[in-house]
C-alpha cells in the first residue's frame, strides 16, 4: 500500500517536464564537476612542476622512452588481439558445436580475474619455477616487454572477443548470403562484405583494447622487470619518492609530464582513428583468388579453428588460471590456516579484501545512479543532437586516459581540499575510471529500444516513470547487468589510480603487487593463495549478481 | 540446362519439420512460383536450392548435376532477398558489379556487364548513391540487376515484392516475368500472395506445413483444385457439408446439411460418405424469389458489399449456412438486403471432396 503510494508520487513527478529535465541536467553537472574537470584541473594546478623535468634531461628522456613504450606495446598488442579475437568470435557465433557455450563462458575468464592476480599468474606460468620457462632451462621468457605483451594480450582478449561477438550477433546474415550467391567464396564474402559492415565494432574493439593496455598499471608492474612503460614509470618514480631517491617536486614534475604526454597522444590517436577509421577500406581486389578459395573450405576452416583454440588455451586461459597451482599447494601445506588466522603477511589482507569489495559495491551503485540519466540523455537526445553527440564523446575520455595519470591528477586536485577523506578520494577515482563503462553499455541498450515501445506504453496510459520501470528497465536488464559487472570487476582490479591517490588505505591489488615486488616479504605460496581468494570471491559475487538478476530470457 | 529438381528433401529446425520429404521439378526457362501461407516451408525450400542451408536428407539437382555439396557461390544462381540485402557500404554501382568482380572479371568486363544489366532494369541514374538513399522500387531493381550481373542462370526470388507498395508491386511483377522470359532464365518465385503467383507464373506449387499439396498451371489450380486447401487458398470457395445418397459413374446425388438435395460430379467418394462441396462465388446464378429446379439453394441476402469492379453478396441459406456470391457491379441491378433469392449452379462446376478427418476448418486453415 505504502509502496503503491510511493510509485504514484514518482509517477506524478515524472510527468512534470521541469523535474525530468532537472534530473538530466543534474546528471550532466555531476559528470562535469566530479568526473571530467577534477583530473584536468589537477594537471593544470601542477603545471609549474614541469620545470623540474625540463631541468633534468636524463629523467625527461627516461619518461619519453617509457611513454613511447606504452604506445608501441598498446598498438601492437591491440592489433594482435583483434586478429586473434576475430576467428574466436567467429567460432563462437558461427560454430555448430554445443560446446561453444562453454567456450563462450571460458573466454570471459581473464576478465573476472583481477589484473594483479592475472599478472602474477602469468608471471608464474611463463617465468616461475613450475612454469614454461623452467621446461626450457629457465630462459625462455623473462620479465620485460615480451611478458607485458603476453599479459596485455590476455586481459584484452575477452574485451575484444565480447565486442566482436556482439557485432556478429547483430549482423544480418543476409548480406553475407547475398555475397555468396553472387559468387564469392566464404572468406571473400567475409572480407568484402561482413568486415566492412562490422568495421565500427572492430575499431571499437581495437580502441578498448588499446586504452586498456595504456592504462593498466598493477599487473604490468608485476611483470615489467626493469622495463618501463608510462604507468610503470610513474609507479617507479613514486616508489623512488618513498625511498627518498627523488624529491617531492621531481616526483610531481615527472608524473605530470608523463601523464600529460600520455593523455595528449592518446586523445590524438583516438581522434585520428575516429576521423580516418571510417575511410579505411579493406582491399576489394581479388588478391589471391585461389588461396582464398582454398582457405574457405572445411580442411582450412578446421585448422583455423584449431589454431584459434590453441592460442586461446595456451596464451590466454591456461596462463590466467595458473595461479591456482600454488593456491592449491598452499591449501595443503598449512599456509591456509595462517591466512585464515590473519597472521604474518595476512594481517592486512582481509581488511583490504573487504575494502576492495566495499569500494567496488559503492562505485557500482553510484555509477548506476549518476550514469543512468546520462545514458538516457545520450541515447534519447534529450537536449538535441549536438549536445548528445558531444557528451557521447566526452564520457569516453576517462577510458582513454591512463588510470595512473588519472589518479595522479585527481590527487593533485583533491588534495587542495584538506577535509577530503582518503576513502572518498578512492571512490571518486574509481567512479571516474568506471563511469564510461556503465554509460556506454546503457546508452547503447537504450538506443536499441525503439522509441515506438515507449510511445506505445504512453498511449496505453503509462506515466513516464512507469514506462521506465515497466518497459525500459526490463528490456535493458541484460545490459545493466553487464555494465555493472564491468564496473565492479574494473574497480576490484584497479591498481594504478588507487596507488596514485592513497597513502594509508590499501586495496587488495595493491597488497598483491607489494607482495610480488617484495615490498612486503611473502612466499610464492602465500601470493598464490592471496590471488586465489581474490579470484574465488570475485567469482562468487559475480555469480550471485547473475543469479539475483536472472531473467526468463534475453531480449 | 538449368532445370531444377529436388528429390525427397527434408529439413528440420530443431523439433520443427520445415520441409517434409518434398520432391519437385522446375523446368528449364520456366517461371515457377512457390505459394503458401507463412511458415509453410517455401522459403526453406528456396534457400535449400540456393545452398544457403543444408538439407537433412534428400537430393538437389541443377541441370544434371547433384549440387548438395556445391557451395552457393558455385551454383550459378541469383538470389533476390525479401529485404534486398544490398550492401550498405557500397554504392549502387559497386553493388551491381560485385558479382563480376568477385568472379575475377577485370574492371572493363565488369563495367560492360554492369551497363547491360542496368539497361535491362532501366536504371541509370543515381549510380553513386548508397542503398539507404533509394526508394523501395529502386532497391528492388538493383537487387535484381545485381543478381543478373553475377551471371545467374536461375533466379531465386524470396518474396521479392513483399516490401513494396501495392501499386509499385503490381507494376514490377510483370516486368520481372518479362525480364526472366527475355533472358531465358529459370525463375523460382516465393510468395504468399496468390494473385501475384497466379498472374505471373507458368506453374505454381502450393505448399502447406512443409509439404507440396498441388502443382499445376494457374488455370489448373483454379479450375481443378485437388484438395480443399487449394480450393480455399487459390481464389475463393464456398464450402457446403453433406453426404452422398447415390453414386454411379462419378455422378453423385448429395444431401446437403439442412436436407437440400443436389447433383454433382466427383470421383473417389462412395455412397454414404460425408463430403464437402466446394463452389466458387462466381459460379452461382442468382434470381429474386423462389424458383424450383435442379441444383438450387434458397436463401436471403444478408449483406451487400461494393468492391469496385465487383459486388459481393452474402446469402444466408435455409440451412443457416452462408454463401458468398460475386457479380460484376455494372452488369445488372443490385439486389437489396433482405430479398429472398434462389441460387443455382451447374453440377459439373462444383467440386466434391471427402470430408477431411481433421475437420473442415483445420484442413483449410492457413
Amino acid at each position: 500500500m505504502y509502496r503503491r503510494k510511493f510509485t504514484d508520487v514518482l509517477n506524478a513527478l515524472s510527468s512534470k517536464k521541469t523535474i525530468k529535465y532537472t534530473m538530466y541536467l543534474a546528471a550532466i553537472v555531476v559528470f562535469f564537476a566530479l568526473i571530467l574537470f577534477p583530473p584536468i584541473i589537477g594537471i593544470f594546478i601542477k603545471w609549474s612542476t614541469l620545470q623540474q623535468v625540463v631541468n633534468q634531461p636524463p629523467l625527461m628522456e627516461r619518461a619519453l622512452v617509457a611513454v613511447t613504450n606504452s604506445f608501441a606495446v598498446g598498438l601492437l598488442v591491440s592489433a594482435i588481439d583483434v586478429l586473434a579475437g576475430i576467428p574466436m568470435a567467429w567460432l563462437i557465433t558461427r560454430g555448430k558445436s554445443r560446446w561453444l557455450n562453454v567456450l563462450d563462458t571460458l573466454a570471459d575468464v581473464p576478465f573476472i580475474v583481477p589484473t594483479a592476480a592475472l599478472g602474477y599468474s602469468l608471471l608464474l606460468f611463463w617465468n616461475g619455477p613450475q612454469g614454461v620457462s623452467a621446461l626450457f632451462g629457465g630462459s625462455l621468457i623473462s620479465t620485460g616487454w615480451v611478458l607485458i605483451m603476453l599479459l596485455h594480450f590476455a586481459f584484452s582478449y575477452p574485451i575484444v572477443v565480447r565486442v566482436l561477438v556482439g557485432a556478429l550477433l547483430d549482423y544480418k546474415m543476409e548480406f553475407e548470403q547475398a555475397s555468396r550467391t553472387l559468387g564469392a567464396p566464404p572468406l571473400m564474402a567475409v572480407r568484402t562484405v561482413t568486415f566492412p559492415i562490422i568495421k565500427p565494432s572492430i575499431i571499437a574493439a581495437f580502441i578498448l583494447s588499446f586504452a586498456r593496455s595504456i592504462s593498466e598499471t598493477g599487473a604490468t608492474f608485476i611483470v615489467a622487470g626493469v622495463f618501463e612503460n608510462g604507468s610503470v614509470f610513474i609507479q617507479n618514480v613514486k616508489n623512488e619518492l618513498s625511498s627518498g631517491l627523488v624529491t617531492q617536486a621531481t616526483y610531481e614534475g615527472a608524473t605530470v609530464f608523463a601523464s600529460l604526454i600520455l593523455i595528449i597522444v592518446s586523445i590524438t590517436i583516438f581522434a585520428l582513428i575516429r576521423v580516418f577509421g571510417s575511410r579505411l577500406r579493406l582491399p576489394f581486389k581479388r588478391i589471391w583468388p585461389h588461396a582464398e578459395r582454398k582457405l574457405s573450405y572445411s580442411k582450412a576452416a578446421s585448422s583455423r579453428n584449431g589454431v584459434t583454440l590453441i592460442v586461446f588455451l595456451a596464451i590466454v586461459l591456461l596462463p590466467s588460471l595458473f595461479v591456482a597451482l600454488p593456491a592449491f599447494q598452499a591449501i595443503f601445506t598449512g599456509t591456509l590456516s595462517a591466512a585464515v588466522s590473519g597472521s604474518g603477511v595476512w594481517s592486512d589482507y582481509w581488511q583490504s579484501l573487504l575494502l576492495s569489495y566495499l569500494l567496488a559495491s559503492i562505485v557500482t551503485f553510484l555509477g548506476f545512479i549518476v550514469g543512468l540519466p546520462m545514458a538516457i540523455v545520450i541515447a534519447r537526445k534529450k537536449f538535441g543532437n549536438l549536445p548528445s553527440t558531444l557528451l557521447d564523446i566526452l564520457v569516453n575520455i576517462p577510458l582513454i586516459v591512463p588510470s595512473i595519470a588519472l589518479g595522479v591528477s585527481l590527487k593533485f586536485f583533491w588534495q587542495s581540499f584538506a577535509f577530503m577523506p582518503e576513502f572518498l578520494l578512492l571512490v571518486f577515482a574509481h567512479l571516474t575510471i568506471t563511469y564510461p563503462y556503465f554509460v556506454r553499455s546503457m546508452s547503447a541498450a537504450f538506443e536499441r529500444i525503439s522509441l515506438d515501445m515507449e510511445e506505445a506504453a504512453r498511449t496505453l496510459g503509462a506515466k513516464p516513470f512507469s514506462v521506465f520501470t515497466t518497459i525500459m528497465l526490463p528490456l535493458t536488464k541484460y545490459s545493466i547487468l553487464s555494465g555493472a559487472i564491468m564496473v565492479f570487476t574494473r574497480s576490484v582490479s584497479e591498481t594504478g589510480a588507487t596507488v596514485a591517490v592513497v597513502t594509508n588505505l590499501q586495496t587488495v591489488p595493491v597488497i598483491i603487487v607489494n607482495w610480488v615486488k617484495h615490498v612486503v616479504p611473502a612466499t610464492s605460496l602465500e601470493i598464490g593463495l592471496g590471488c586465489g581468494f581474490l579470484i574465488l570471491f570475485s567469482f562468487i559475487i559475480l555469480l550471485l549478481l547473475r543469479l539475483v538478476t536472472r531473467g526468463k530470457g534475453r531480449y | 540446362m538449368p532445370d531444377v529438381r529436388v528429390v525427397n528433401l527434408t529439413k528440420k529446425f530443431g523439433e520443427i519439420v520445415a520441409l517434409d520429404n518434398v520432391s519437385l521439378e522446375v523446368h528449364d526457362k520456366e517461371y515457377f512460383a512457390l505459394l503458401g501461407p507463412s511458415g509453410c516451408g517455401k522459403t526453406t525450400l528456396l534457400r535449400l536450392i540456393a545452398g544457403l542451408i543444408e538439407p537433412d536428407s534428400g537430393e538437389i539437382y541443377i541441370g544434371d548435376k547433384r549440387v548438395n555439396d556445391v557451395p552457393p557461390e558455385d551454383r550459378d544462381i541469383g538470389f533476390v532477398f525479401q529485404t534486398f540485402a544490398l550492401f550498405p557500404h557500397m554504392t549502387v554501382w559497386e553493388n551491381v558489379i560485385y558479382g563480376p568482380r568477385v568472379k575475377d572479371f577485370d574492371l572493363k568486363e565488369a563495367k560492360t556487364i554492369g551497363d547491360e544489366v542496368l539497361e535491362l532494369v532501366k536504371l541509370h541514374e543515381r549510380l553513386s548513391a548508397y542503398p539507404s538513399e533509394l526508394s523501395g522500387g529502386m532497391m528492388q531493381r538493383i537487387a535484381v540487376a545485381r543478381a543478373l550481373a553475377a551471371g545467374a542462370k536461375i533466379l531465386l526470388l524470396d518474396e521479392p515484392l513483399g516490401q513494396l507498395d501495392a501499386k509499385v508491386r503490381n507494376e514490377i511483377r510483370y516486368e520481372m516475368r518479362k525480364m526472366a522470359k527475355d533472358l531465358n532464365l529459370t525463375a523460382i518465385h516465393v510468395t504468399h500472395d496468390q494473385s501475384e503467383a497466379m498472374s505471373i507464373s507458368d506453374r505454381i506449387a502450393v505448399m502447406k506445413q512443409g509439404k507440396i499439396v498441388q502443382v499445376g498451371t494457374p488455370q489448373e489450380l483454379y479450375m481443378h483444385p485437388n484438395n480443399l486447401f487449394v480450393a480455399h487458398f487459390i481464389g475463393e470457395s464456398n464450402f457446403l457439408e453433406g453426404s452422398v445418397l447415390d453414386a454411379s459413374d462419378g455422378n453423385l446425388e448429395i444431401e446437403l446439411r439442412g436436407g437440400v438435395k443436389v447433383h454433382a460430379i466427383g470421383e473417389g467418394v462412395g455412397k454414404g460418405e460425408r463430403i464437402v462441396l466446394a463452389i466458387r462465388p462466381e459460379i452461382f446464378a442468382m434470381e429474386r424469389g423462389l424458383h424450383k429446379s435442379e441444383n438450387v439453394l434458397i436463401g436471403k441476402i444478408e449483406k451487400v458489399t461494393f468492391e469496385g469492379t465487383l459486388v459481393r453478396y452474402v446469402v444466408r441459406l435455409e440451412s443457416q449456412d452462408s454463401v458468398v456470391i460475386i457479380k460484376p457491379s455494372l452488369a445488372e441491378a443490385w439486389i437489396d438486403v433482405g430479398t429472398e433469392v434462389t441460387l443455382s449452379f451447374a453440377s459439373e462446376k462444383a467440386h466434391v471432396f471427402a470430408y477431411p478427418e481433421a475437420g473442415l476448418m483445420e484442413e483449410i486453415s492457413v
